[in-house]
This record gives structure tokens, C-alpha cells and sequence, in this order.
């Protein structure tokens, strides 16, 4: 998965073209921790279609707000930059990430 | 089908673990099935100073990752799977799963519990964007904002001790007079400058578009509603809500005895009214929910399911 970070998100999500997903996670969130698993193995069924990327906001606090993110974890989808899906809390499962891809490919 | 376990463990927080620990000690083949993480609701608690005998400086995480490393050395096979029905009937347990069924000659019931939500308006909505049910993982994101924590108890009071370290100011909202969490907990929280109190108060509603950005607070004596609003600065307030736990036993309803609430009856050997079926820690209707009652539930749960296999099923 892509790891991104304040400095390359604006070029490898909001300017890129097609599907990226953005799986917003934390050190201190054990549900992100958990769930990872399940995100990179979708992230091996879905390579070549969307584009999976991860931003810890433990250090890029002032952007996640900035894409609306206050809470975690928190999977967003994006296409050619623009959000067309999220998922968070309680339905940031695999189930629900893998039901929000599908509806959007 | 797959092989036939001894013992099924369903949850894999510290009364699971515990009981997969002592069902592997007393060489019984044993499979603990957890759909999200391990160690259940104590991972999300960043300070454990009450576990007899834990470490200096013992987290949730650090706890449940050495009762994980006891588990492994000793053999209980793990799987990550969400159990979507049981047959709980028959001599033989079936535990279904999307992937796979299992089966065993007991089954241990050790799914815990999940937060209550407040059920008012708003809340769903903005689940995740400012409203919260897990300060460790969402603090970071108010740091040096306000923050409301909602509730009385040992959680709730604690919870907003930990949002000090990041909000600017923890407002605790509870619906008495005075709190419920213990003495020495309650005279730290008056003690810290940044926490505030409401008392005799629930939340009416949350608002905002797309983030929280005011609550409804109603006095539940007067009946007066106050709303808040975010300040101007920051645009938005953090919603920590700590107003006590559901069991999750929706899988067993019509299955095995449960009370009103839905915990599970248990006797003091863990036996519910099946016959081979236990059940351990947060689940079961009890007086005192924390990690060192669950871990004494899992392993009697153990014992217990030994004896019984030993007895139904010979040697």
C-alpha cells in the first residue's frame, strides 16, 4: 500500500486520476490497527483497479481535518480527486469498504 | 467438515484469551474465533493501573499483547472470522462462519460487549466526525480544541482525564447529581483544572453539516436546553460518548437463556442452560465488569468445559 503523508497527498490523491482509497489510521487507534489486514488484503484483490493508500494522522493532523476526517478509522474513496465514498467507525469493516468499492467501479 | 475441537472459544478479548490459555494447558484441542481484534474493548484504553500484578505504565495494548504471547506458547489455535449462527443443541456445537464451519463438544461464549449509543439525533450522522466512542483513537484530532465527554461512570471519568492530555478543555456531561466511577478516580478528575462539569444533563441533539459543530444540552430537572455552540476559531467540538456497554449475544437470543438487558444467566461455574455451553467476562450478567473478572471467568470456563467433556464424551 502507498504510504502517504502531508507532503505527497495533494499529487497522489486530490491531482490523481482514477480510484484511490485512503485508509486514514492512527498509532493510537487499535480498530485502525485491526482492520489493516483485511484493507491490505484488498488491496491486493483490487490492485490495478484502485490505488490503496495509507495516512497515519498522527502526523498530518491539519489535512485529515481538512478532508473531513475526525474520526477513526475512516476509508475514503476518491476518483480523479474527488471523495465518492466513505466509510468510518463501525462501518469501516471489510464488508463495508469492499460494498463501497463495488459500488463505485 | 473440519475437525472437531474440544472447545470453541467466540471472542477473543482477555475472558477468551483466558480461556483458550487454561483449555490449552489441560491439553484440550481449542480454537478461539475473533472477527476484529484481540483483546476486545481493553485495547482501546491507554492506562490499566487496576490489573492486579500489571506492569508500571500498563496499557491496554501491552496487557493483551502478553496475554496473546501466553495463548501462542501454549497452543490454542487462533482465526479471524465473524460466527454468523450456532447450533448449540446437539452433543456436537456447529459454529458457523462466512468462510468455514467448526465444531466442538463445548462451546464458550466470550463476545463481550460494545458501547451503548445515546440514541439522540445526530448522533449516527455524525459518528466519526465528531462523535466518538474511543478517545484513544480519536483525541489526537482535537488537540487544543474543546470536547464534551458524556457520562458517569469509571470510563467516562477516566476517558476525559485522558482528553486533558490533548483538548484544551473536557466539559463532563452525566444525568445525576454526583458520579458513579470510584473515589480516587473522581477526586483526580475534580482536581484537574481542565475538566468541567455539567450535572443532571443528557444531550437533546448534535448538529452540524458533515462535523459537529453544536449540541443541545437539556437540564433533565429543569427541562432548560442550552446549545453550544463550536468556537468560532475552531469550527468544531468533540462528542466523547462513555454512557455504558451492550452485550453482544444477538447470535444467542432463542438459543440460550439471557436476561433483559441480553447478558447471558451463567451460574458460578459459567454453565448456561445448554448443556456445553459457557460463557466468560463482559458478557455475562454480573456485578463487576473489568479485565480481572473476565480472565476468572475464561478460565473457569475452562475447567468447567473439561470436566464436562470428561463426563459426556469419556476419555
Amino acid at each position: 500500500m502507498l504510504i502517504l503523508d502531508k507532503d505527497n497527498f495533494q499529487e497522489n490523491v486530490l491531482d490523481a486520476n482514477g480510484f484511490v482509497l485512503v485508509d486514514y489510521w492512527s498509532d493510537g487507534c487499535e480498530p485502525c490497527k485491526a482492520l489493516m489486514p483485511d484493507v491490505e488484503e484488498l488491496a491486493a484483490e483490487y490492485d490495478g483497479k484502485v490505488v490503496f493508500s495509507k495516512l497515519n494522522t498522527m502526523k498530518a493532523r491539519r489535512l485529515a481535518i481538512s478532508q473531513r476526517v475526525l474520526g477513526l478509522p475512516t476509508i475514503i474513496l476518491y476518483k480523479d480527486g474527488e471523495k465518492v465514498g466513505e466509510v468510518t467507525k463501525d462501518d469501516a469493516t471489510r464488508e463495508g469498504i469492499k460494498n463501497m468499492i463495488e459500488a463505485h467501479i | 467438515m473440519s475437525k472437531l475441537y474440544d472447545v470453541i472459544i467466540i471472542g477473543a478479548g482477555p475472558a477468551g484469551l483466558a480461556a483458550g490459555l487454561y483449555a490449552a494447558r489441560a491439553k484440550m484441542s481449542a480454537l478461539i474465533i475473533e472477527k476484529d481484534r484481540n483483546g476486545g474493548q481493553i485495547v482501546t484504553t491507554d492506562e490499566v493501573a487496576n490489573y492486579p500484578g500489571g506492569v508500571k505504565d500498563e496499557t491496554g495494548p501491552s496487557l493483551v499483547a502478553r496475554m496473546v504471547e501466553q495463548v501462542e506458547e501454549f497452543g490454542a489455535e487462533r482465526v479471524k472470522a465473524t460466527v454468523l449462527d450456532v447450533n448449540l443443541n446437539e452433543d456436537i456445537k456447529v459454529v458457523k462462519c462466512e468462510e468455514a464451519e467448526y465444531q466442538a463438544k463445548a462451546v464458550i461464549i466470550a463476545t463481550g460487549a460494545s458501547p451503548r449509543k445515546m440514541n439522540c439525533p445526530g448522533e449516527k450522522e455524525l459518528t466519526g466526525k465528531g462523535v466518538s466512542y474511543c478517545a484513544t483513537c480519536d483525541a489526537d484530532f482535537f488537540t487544543d480544541f474543546e470536547v464534551f465527554a458524556i457520562g458517569g461512570g469509571d470510563t467516562a471519568v477516566e476517558e476525559a482525564m485522558f482528553l486533558t492530555k490533548f483538548a484544551r478543555k473536557v466539559t463532563l456531561v452525566h444525568r445525576r447529581d454526583e458520579l458513579r466511577a470510584a473515589k480516587s478516580i473522581q477526586e483526580k478528575a475534580f482536581k484537574n483544572e481542565k475538566i468541567d462539569f455539567i450535572w443532571n444533563s443528557e444531550i437533546a441533539e448534535i448538529k452540524g453539516d458533515g462535523m459537529v459543530e453544536s449540541i443541545v444540552i437539556k437540564n433533565r430537572e429543569t427541562g432548560e436546553l442550552t446549545e453550544h455552540m463550536a468556537h468560532e476559531d475552531d469550527g468544531t467540538f468533540g462528542v466523547f460518548v462513555f454512557v455504558g456497554y451492550i452485550p453482544q449475544t444477538s447470535l444467542f437470543t432463542d438459543k440460550i437463556e439471557l436476561d433483559q438487558t441480553g447478558y447471558i444467566l451463567t451460574d458460578a461455574d459459567m454453565k448456561t442452560n445448554v448443556e456445553g455451553v459457557f460463557g466468560a467476562g463482559d458478557v455475562r450478567q454480573k456485578s463487576l465488569r473489568q479485565v480481572v473478572t473476565a480472565v476468572a471467568d475464561g478460565a473457569i470456563a475452562a475447567v468447567q468445559a473439561e470436566k464436562y467433556i470428561d463426563n459426556k464424551f469419556g476419555h
